[in-house]
């Protein structure tokens, strides 16, 4: 079966998902380059991350699954990777971007925990010191 | 009719995927940290990934889900290598 011979429901639910998902990526990027600080925009990517992927992988199965006659579900293999990586991956780097924000010397944001042992013992006492003489800046 | 109506819908979006492929790849020009450049190189590679996928919606090989499946592991190995380069200063201790 193909493209041609796609029943009419089908290719109305498949068009409306891809462009969902579509539209959705594309509000992240806009978004990504809109917000201002790094921590707004770590969000904004995220939304072509799960929605988006999920809109896509659905018409992908659903497109599968007419074309070969039978249920397709390899898909759920990707989502299920893509829902598991990238929470780590963006984890990963919102905690090296606070560590290297603290190093800068950017104190609206909290220290990051790096498990290094010497960045926390004096880490109370450092804040209380810089909190006396520090201009709170938030939208550094 | 159906073949039209979703030729023409997988256009649109693929269109709006290379749009948002561009401006994640200006973020990554623009910078103004690496941080910013890593994230806006982990939003490249996902936008990549969808509009290989959207190929996968309009054509009857399986090849596109294996080509967007190596890129999802090649996306999140390359950000989690980058995410640790950027707090250690070196990807493997």
């Amino acid at each position: 079966m193909s493209a041609a011979e796609l029943p009419l429901w089908a290719a109305i639910v498949m068009s409306l998902l891809v462009l969902i998902g579509a539209g959705l990526a594309l509000a992240g990027s806009i978004g990504l380059l809109r917000l201002r600080t790094f921590y707004e925009r770590v969000h904004a990517p995220t939304l072509a991350g799960t929605l988006g992927v999920t809109c896509i992988l659905v018409a992908s199965m659903l497109h599968g699954s007419l074309v070969e006659g039978r249920p397709v579900a390899r898909e759920i293999v990707l989502g299920v990777f893509l829902f598991l990586s990238t929470p780590i991956a963006l984890l990963l780097l919102v905690r090296a971007a606070l560590y290297r924000d603290h190093v800068a010397g950017d104190r609206s944001v909290p220290a990051a925990d790096t498990g290094r042992p010497d960045d926390d013992p004096s880490g109370s006492a450092k804040r209380a010191r810089d909190a006396s003489h520090a201009a709170p800046d938030q939208t550094q | 009719m159906s073949a039209t109506l979703l030729g023409g819908a997988l256009l649109v979006a693929q269109l709006m995927l290379v749009l948002a492929m561009a401006l994640a790849g200006w973020r990554l020009f623009q910078g103004p940290r690496a941080q910013d450049r890593v994230l806006a190189f982990d939003a490249l590679y996902l936008d990549a990934l969808l509009l290989v996928l959207t190929f996968n919606v309009g054509s009857a090989s399986t090849l596109y889900f294996e080509v967007a499946l190596v890129m999802a592991v090649f996306g999140f190995v390359s950000t989690v290598a980058l995410s640790k380069f950027l707090l250690r200063g070196e990807v493997i201790e």
